[in-house]
């Protein structure tokens, strides 16, 4: 079990800013850098994304992190029922901001913009998921596994064994 | 990279995000809480929780309205009198969507957490001859 100090600009925060708009803010004890790199880098993305918490197999994960290049991440436990999730990064600023489009739902994807901003030190992280319209985003993800069989357990592990490497 | 965002807005699709805001914004105000507890113990006329919350009947009305605009609470006119009582809209299911949007992102971020350590602690080996 890993203690971390549970400030309060270190919670999560979801705020629906319309309709079409969810956003997400965390703030890391880092520097962007480093948390740029994190988002950065497929090795280190996949370490993280995909929490075993979620019950979710990632097989495969490629990003190729610049403008107009493309990423592919394929879950599933075998390729009979294999998911793939894809885009194209629209934007990309190093250790400032990433920019891109969720193409596997067709023209009803979202366009995520995520920022890194740095402040002694730390690194406050705001995520926003845009969908086209609000059918788009109400509909967003329908038949998708149900991510809420959380076991923070599994989770507790997973940190555990990272944190002792 | 939106494998969890799916998931998690599945659950958007079952509990419909304007009613969302809309019950959000209708508790922001303590009047309008109190009126939902003061429901939650039993049927009441706008007249009957003007008096109790010492307001106009107008003002009232105007609170009533936003609670029944986010399906928090339902009024019946029988004759002069509108009755209220509390709505149809499950609360609880609304702050579970948020709990639940959260815990996805809480459990990625904490691993995030675990990496980023990795990093910080693979630089600081790397030693001082880094640029700083």
């Amino acid at each position: 079990m890993v203690a971390r100090k549970e400030s309060e600009s270190q919670r999560t925060t979801v705020q629906k800013k319309s309709e079409r708009e969810v956003v997400v803010t965390r703030t890391f004890d880092a520097p962007a850098r480093l948390v740029f790199e994190a988002w950065s880098k497929p090795e280190l993305f996949k370490k993280w994304w995909v929490p075993r918490s979620m019950g979710m197999t990632l097989r495969s994960c490629e990003l190729d992190v610049r403008v107009g290049g493309k990423y592919r991440l394929v879950f599933g436990e075998d390729p009979a029922n294999a998911m793939a999730f894809f885009g194209e990064y629209l934007e990309v600023v190093p250790n400032k901001r990433i920019v891109w489009t969720n193409e596997e739902s067709g023209d009803a994807g979202s366009v995520t913009t995520v920022t890194f901003e740095e402040r002694d030190g730390k690194t406050l992280l705001v995520m926003s998921e845009l969908y086209p319209t609000k059918e788009a985003l109400d509909a967003a993800g329908t038949g998708a596994q149900d991510a809420t069989h959380e076991t923070f357990g599994q989770l507790d592990e997973l940190l555990a064994e990272l944190s002792a490497r | 990279m939106p494998a969890a965002n799916s998931s998690i807005l599945n659950h958007m699709a079952q509990y419909s995000p304007t009613h969302f805001n809309a019950s959000f914004a209708a508790l922001a105000d303590a009047t309008r809480r109190g009126v939902l507890d003061q429901l939650a113990r039993g049927d009441a006329s706008i007249t009957d929780l003007a008096d109790k919350f010492e307001m106009t009947l107008t003002g009232m009305k105007k609170h009533v309205g936003v609670l029944e605009l986010a399906g928090l609470v339902t009024t019946e006119k029988v004759g002069r009198v509108r009755t209220c009582r509390i709505g149809p809209c499950r609360l609880e299911e609304e702050m579970e969507w948020v709990a639940r949007y959260r815990q996805v992102w809480d459990a990625r971020f904490e691993a995030l957490d675990g990496v980023i350590d990795e990093l910080k602690r693979q630089e600081k080996a790397r030693g001082r001859k880094k640029r700083k």
